[in-house]
């Protein structure tokens, strides 16, 4: 037992700077070397502020804007601290409903969601992801569906041409990685970057 | 389902295949500590570390040394990070200034951790350091997956010795995994995620103002670093709370292919070093075959559930798979597929919410852990329990003819099958034993999110994951109470050791057996017939046992899913 010690401490010491220590510093010198950008969190800026972040989704609520999914994400309660509150799109707290799929909260707040869709857009079928929270709570993206779905509310807000707003969200899809892996995907942050682009022109 | 949604399943299958055989092969060479192209830069860092720590690298030690040994180096790092995470308001790089975790929490956390199981009964961003992420729990993600692979040498080598006895060294076979297979691959997959987008940084919190005025507070830290190590050691425990469907943690379908792959590439690549090991590549490639056929099972199974989708949801107008707790871009077929493979290694990292998973694609996970997480498994600790499953069907196979059962020339005697059984079946014990309590306790009910089967669900979740070593869970689930820290606590204890020691007396006994040659009366273990009669054994053993909890979960969540009925 007692001559197992020596090696145990050692190499767990040895290992601690090693793993620990060494690699993560010596791949942030790196990372920050090659991939500024990616390394710093892929930050996106506008007239020197940050606005977000290409990777991580946020939550946008405004007609003139494409509305990300629903998120399940919650905060802390301003008013007691040890309570959480509802606060969607909280890039310091993943998290997503949980609810399982027989559970009838989910299928209330369901329901309710694609009601309040429905009178937005009556002419076309409510897309899955645009009425359900995704598991992260901090989805980037919407399906090429659920953007198209609000191609025409946006274009009513901002007083553009719904073909204008339709063939940007076109222009916005990325599709499969190789032709072949995930899915075809609209980034909301980069759709709404866009919109703002066009209604200045 | 798609075709496209199958495809991807396919590519990733095989591109699985064709890795498992060249890195299964460099390991070989590696354990037995022969010269590879790594061993100019690391050989010298290998020499230091037994320099200082006094370890003779040709002293061999027998079972019993090897597993005090390793125990010895288990305690020591439990007890570091433990108290790094009580110490880490005090301690530096915690720029969003955390503050210390209770005592019950960080022994749930620091076992977790070492037992290379990953619960995480906290949230990384809203909870830990920088300097407990990466030099508490990045350390412990390496050297918990070193430990897993040196026990599996250990029982290896009790097949491929004869009339011997020792098993090998703790100490080497631990640092030559860390130096020479955990360490390069993460810094490659490190550097890979990095690209794709995953932060790697020191920095603070960034305050965004998005285009509509609000604020949005994004955090940021040392992740790729932590991430790479977390899936190839099959750790699985989050560098954020929500695991790798945060977009920073797995931010494109790509990175999503690579992490998979990385989940169950070195469980899979050790059975080609097992058969390599043994002098024979068949042996490893048949146990492959076993694990392959319920894989693939399991996958498809878990893909037609989720491709046909929540009737509950269909009655309200919107049609395809569910996409609640799910990420536009893996959709259905990757949330499907790493579902399967992170429950059948001991990964436990998530990229879909698994407590959201249609009954059937839920079901999955469960059954995958209860079969004791032997389906490619845990670094190591996979094949290892895989390897007591295999005794168990020699024996079967030998009642069935009448001859003494033998597994590569060794003759499998009452000693090794009963250690065998034990290894198997203290894990049920555990698992339907805590859960049997937490289902009519108030303590245990109180955590449950969801009411009806799903409920219970939840529980026999927690605890097949705990015990498993897996680290995933139905997260709508409070486990962060009392009574889950400490039982959680207790169950990856028993899950992780009490199938260990079982495994290393099954060593210690074969090391010193001869090596029969092979009769005409052997019954051979390469073959399509043994893979059958394994996979069976398997099945028969590990889900039988489970099988009415199962049905009083998910398959009745799934019967009352399809008659309409909500809870």
């Amino acid at each position: 037992m007692l001559n197992h010690l020596r090696p145990a401490l050692v190499l767990l010491g040895a290992f601690t700077l090693l793993t620990g220590v060494a690699y993560p510093f010596a791949m942030t010198g790196v990372a920050q070397a090659v991939f500024p950008k990616q390394a710093n969190g892929s930050l996106v800026e506008q007239d020197g502020k940050v606005i977000g972040s290409s990777v991580m989704g946020q939550s946008f609520v405004s007609d003139r804007y494409f509305q990300s999914r629903p998120s399940a994400t919650v905060g802390p309660d301003p008013a007691d601290s040890s309570r959480s509150i509802s606060a969607p799109y909280n890039a310091a707290n993943s998290g997503g409903s949980n609810y399982g799929p027989t559970s009838k909260a989910l299928i209330e707040r369901v329901q309710a969601d694609v009601e309040a869709r429905k009178a937005q857009n009556p002419s076309q079928p409510v897309p899955m992801d645009l009425v359900t929270t995704s598991a992260s709570g901090l989805d980037p993206h919407l399906s090429p569906e659920a953007a198209l779905f609000q191609a025409d509310r946006v274009a009513r807000a901002r007083g553009l041409a719904p073909d204008r707003v339709r063939e940007l969200v076109e222009r916005t899809v990325e599709p499969r990685t190789l032709g072949l892996l995930g899915e075809p995907r609209v980034n909301v942050l980069a759709l709404n970057l866009a919109l703002d682009e066009l209604g200045a022109r | 389902m798609t075709l496209n949604g199958w495809l991807q399943i396919a590519i990733y299958f095989a591109v699985l295949t064709a890795l498992a055989a060249p890195l299964g092969r460099f390991m070989a060479r590696t354990f037995d500590g022969e010269r590879t192209f790594l061993t100019p830069v690391l050989g010298p860092i290998e020499r230091g570390f037994y320099r200082v720590a006094g370890v003779d690298e040709r002293t061999e030690q027998s079972w019993t040394g090897y597993a005090v040994a390793m125990l010895v180096f288990n305690a020591a790092g439990f007890f570091l990070l433990y108290a790094i995470l009580r110490l880490q308001d005090v301690l530096p790089l915690n720029p969003q200034g955390m503050s210390a975790l209770s005592p019950e929490l960080a022994f749930n956390t620091a076992v977790s951790f070492a037992t290379n199981t990953n619960w995480q009964n906290y949230g990384g961003e809203s909870t830990l350091s920088y300097f407990s992420q990466m030099v508490g729990l990045t350390t412990q993600n390496f050297v918990s997956a070193a430990t897993g692979v040196a026990l599996l040498l250990a029982i290896i080598r009790g097949f491929a010795r004869a009339s011997a006895k020792t098993v090998g060294n703790f100490w080497v076979d631990m640092t030559r995994t860390t130096l020479y297979v955990l360490l390069p691959l993460s810094i490659l997959l490190g550097l890979f995620l990095v690209w794709q987008g995953v932060p790697q940084n020191m920095a603070a919190y960034v305050d965004a103002t998005t285009l509509e005025g609000a604020k949005q507070t994004i955090s940021q830290g040392p992740a790729a670093s932590q991430i790479a190590i977390k899936q190839l050691g099959t750790n699985g425990g989050g560098f954020w709370n929500a695991n790798s469907a945060v977009p920073y943690e797995n931010p494109t379908p790509l990175s999503n292919f690579v992490e998979m792959l990385a989940i169950l590439l070195i469980p899979a690549a050790l059975c080609v070093t097992f058969g390599r090991m043994v002098k024979d590549e068949r042996q490893g490639w048949a146990i492959y075959a076993a694990m392959s056929v319920v894989f693939l099972a399991c996958v498809a199974v878990s893909y037609w559930a989720e491709g046909s989708g929540n009737p509950l949801l269909h009655a309200l107008g919107l049609s395809g798979g569910a996409m609640e707790g799910k990420e536009v871009r893996f959709g259905i077929a990757n949330s499907s597929l790493w579902s399967v493979a992170t429950t059948a290694a001991s990964n436990g990292s998530v990229n879909a919410m698994h407590d959201s998973l249609t009954p059937l694609a839920g079901l999955m996970p469960i059954l995958l852990m209860q079969l004791s997480e032997v389906i490619f498994g845990g670094v190591g600790s996979g094949l290892y329990g895989m390897l007591l499953y295999v005794i168990v069907a020699v024996f079967v196979a030998g009642l069935m003819v009448g001859r003494t059962p033998e597994y590569l020339g060794k003759k499998i005697e009452g000693r090794e099958v009963k250690f065998a059984l034990l290894g198997i079946l203290v894990l049920p014990l555990f698992i339907l034993g805590f859960m049997s309590i937490a289902t009519v306790a108030p303590f245990g009910l109180s955590s449950v999110q969801d009411a009806g089967p799903h409920g219970f669900s939840e529980i026999m979740y927690l605890y097949s994951s705990s015990v498993g070593n897996n680290g995933s869970a139905f997260a709508g689930f409070t486990g962060n109470t009392p009574w889950y820290n400490i039982t959680g606590g207790v169950s990856m204890l028993v899950g992780r050791y009490f199938m260990i020691i079982p495994v290393m007396a099954i060593a210690g006994a074969l090391v010193a057996k001869k090596t029969a040659p092979a009769s005409a009366g052997t019954f051979p273990t390469h073959g399509g017939l043994f893979v059958g009669l394994l996979v069976g054994v398997v099945i028969i053993v590990g889900g039988l046992t489970f099988f009415p909890a199962l049905a009083l979960g998910p398959i009745v969540e799934h019967l009352a899913m399809l008659a309409g009925q909500t809870f």
